[in-house]
């Protein structure tokens, strides 16, 4: 029986307060997800539970309980607090995915300052806009990473610590840096975790729209609330599990059912930092015997190209429980988990801005191949028209995918934009930027974006920060991104790109400005294809027609032509 | 050719991959499961060895496994370079 019992029972019976009692949380309590992670799981009683295994591409391999990972967290906060740092500044956290960054996560929470996680791969300009515009106070991160932060360092009057976790003395540290290490620092038995309250400051994860900057989603320690909940009745997390996320903490999956959400139910989870192969996850599963495996469509379609003979090599058989989140799980996925596993991917919604899963496929309930699901009890969920801004009365309409912005992980607002964070509504609704269709049983169907964000990997790309990293090169006198539609990562960005005189299309140069935004973005945001044109279409008041390019990528009839300066 | 062909990859991919102080590569040091390329940055490095070599690698060729050492890249260049 899983833990959600009936869908249908559940959502006429709904209430938070059924996570908030399981919690021992009452309304006006001190509430510290640092705390709930560890110390109230070692007063349960757990505190010799393995909380984490944890396994490098080299084989090396530590192991956790929540004992450690408490006194781990501890011995972050208190380094954190000797430093100066008060709560409400803003703590970045730049590794891979070593213990050190999901123990620092939960430590810097102690602290009350606000968590900061950014991926890796970031390059020194993405690092650069979300680290200003946060007016991060301290990175903590590791020293291959180090020369990205010291690159933008003139430029952050704000950062006043670069704490590296793995520095060896074979090299000094140079300006505002200092070393700290978890495994030779003494551990700290007591720290007085900061009482911060529902409304406090906990998260604060970037997320890229179609226009302007990166903007900062603002979460809040009462989200463990929708977390630990979705998790306990989506991912039908129980106490025996071994349970593995794949995601990356530098993302909201890895943050809310990464750390959050496993830690404060008290299970065991693991975790591989190695890149992809299947051969080594299907290996990693064996081995750790996981039951409950959260992962990502483009993942689980490398794993399908990757074939069916491979995975009769392993014993899958720990499997119980398999889930998916990060853009639309296609049926044919569903269908072939179902072949090969013997039990379907459940595909999950959310986004960074709903800090939890919010509409879904749910253990017990007919998983519909290629569904989004329904809403999570308690949330209400429509499709509106988006011309009345109001939810249609019939079904099977394409219109926006829509909620009543009133669960526990929902966004406060965007960090510095309230502007921003208001134009996410109409008429009192929440609106995703997702576009749906809702068939005559309730259950979502995704019919693609509202907008011009490209979703590679489940990752969402703004065209607009990739088209000024593109005007910065020296050759590139204007650009257009968009996406293009890829058998694996579902969309690509792909750049139009027109030369400034004096330079010529070529192969080297098309390899330079690919090489020349992976660098200064990311790997995620560097065009797969560049096209060299001409000029690009634009209307007769010098607006570029992205969508034009994007319909001839797509194959879609390009519509109303108009406008175009040059028919 | 084979030493020249590795040499010619481990610079591209210490220049393009690596920061300054990070430990030196070898032919064996593991890049897609060492983490040091990632699937996306792949591609970049397909696009070189694709324009370098004047060949074209398969979508199905060009796998995690098969780019995942300096060793391994060198075996698939040379055996599409032999095709040719």
């Amino acid at each position: 029986m899983s833990n959600i019992g009936s869908y249908d029972e559940r959502v006429k019976n709904f209430s938070w307060s059924i996570a908030e009692k399981e919690l021992g949380y009452k309304p006006g309590d001190v509430i510290n997800i640092g705390w709930y992670c560890t110390d109230r799981i070692c007063q349960q009683g757990k505190g010799g539970k393995v909380a984490l295994y944890w396994e490098g591409f080299t084989g090396a391999e530590k192991i956790y309980t929540y004992n450690d990972i408490r006194l781990a967290s501890n011995t972050i906060a208190s380094f954190l607090h000797g430093l100066g740092i008060t709560p409400g500044e803003r703590v970045c956290l730049f590794m891979d995915r070593i213990p050190e960054l999901y123990l620092g996560f939960v430590g810097i929470l102690k602290t009350g300052a606000i968590a900061q996680p950014l991926f890796s791969a970031f390059g020194d300009e993405s690092l650069l806009v979300r680290l200003s515009n946060a007016e991060t106070t301290a990175v903590i991160t590791q020293k291959k990473h180090a020369p990205k932060v010291r690159k933008i360092l003139d430029k952050m009057p704000h950062l006043k610590h670069i704490i590296i976790v793995d520095h060896d003395g074979t090299a000094p540290l140079k300006d505002r840096e200092i070393a700290f290490s978890l495994e030779k620092a003494a551990p700290v038995e007591h720290f007085d975790v900061y009482p911060t309250k529902a409304e406090s400051p906990s998260v604060l994860h970037y997320t890229s729209g179609t226009t302007g900057m990166p903007k900062g989603v603002e979460h809040v320690h009462y989200a463990l609330i929708s977390q630990y909940l979705t998790a306990k009745w989506v991912l039908d997390i129980r106490d025996d599990d071994i349970y593995w996320c794949t995601a990356d903490p530098g993302w909201v999956t890895g943050t809310s059912y990464g750390i959050i959400a496993p830690f404060s139910l008290g299970v065991t989870q693991c975790v591989l930092d190695a890149g992809f192969s299947a051969e080594a996850w299907y290996k990693w599963i064996e081995k750790r015997k996981v039951t409950m495996w959260y992962s990502a469509p483009t993942a689980i379609r490398s794993l399908m190209k990757a074939g069916d003979e491979i995975v009769k090599k392993f014993d899958l058989s720990s499997l119980r429980h398999l889930a998916s989140v990060g853009e639309p799980l296609n049926s044919e996925a569903v269908v072939w988990s179902q072949k090969v596993f013997g039990k379907p991917f459940y595909d999950t919604y959310w986004q960074t801005e709903t800090g939890s899963i919010v509409i879904s496929n749910y253990p017990g309930m007919e998983v519909r191949a290629g569904s989004m699901g329904k809403p999570f009890p308690g949330i209400t969920g429509t499709v509106l028209d988006p011309i009345k801004n109001e939810p249609y009365t019939t079904h099977g309409k394409i219109g926006l995918v829509a909620l009543k912005f009133d669960w526990p992980s929902r966004m406060r607002t965007y960090w510095n934009n309230e502007e921003a964070f208001r134009k996410k509504f109409r008429n009192d609704w929440y609106i995703t930027g997702d576009r749906s269709k809702l068939d005559a049983d309730g259950y979502f169907w995704f019919a693609g974006r509202d907008d011009d964000i490209i979703n590679t990997a489940g990752h969402l790309v703004s065209p607009f920060e990739v088209e000024s990293a593109l005007l910065e090169h020296p050759a590139v006198a204007e650009s257009a991104v968009v996406s293009k539609p890829d058998p694996l990562n579902l969309e690509v960005v792909k750049a139009f790109v027109a030369l400034k005189p004096g330079f010529t299309a070529s192969q080297d140069l098309d390899l330079e400005i690919m090489n020349f935004i992976r660098k200064k973005l990311s790997p995620l945001a560097m065009p797969q294809e560049i096209e060299f044109v001409p000029s690009l279409p634009k209307t007769r008041s010098g607006k570029i027609m992205r969508r034009l390019l994007h319909a001839k990528e797509w194959g879609e009839e390009i519509g109303d032509t108009s406008t175009l300066e040059n028919d | 050719m084979a030493d020249e062909l590795k040499d010619m990859v481990l610079a591209y991919v210490t220049k393009e991959y690596l920061e300054d102080d990070s430990e030196p590569l070898t032919y064996d040091t593991p890049l897609i499961s060492g983490g040091i390329v990632d699937s996306f940055s792949m591609v970049s490095l397909k696009r070189f060895l694709e324009n370098k070599y004047a060949i074209s690698i398969p979508d199905d060729e060009a796998t995690p496994e098969a780019f995942d050492s300096v060793n391994k890249i060198a075996a698939l260049v040379e055996r599409f370079v032999a095709k040719k």
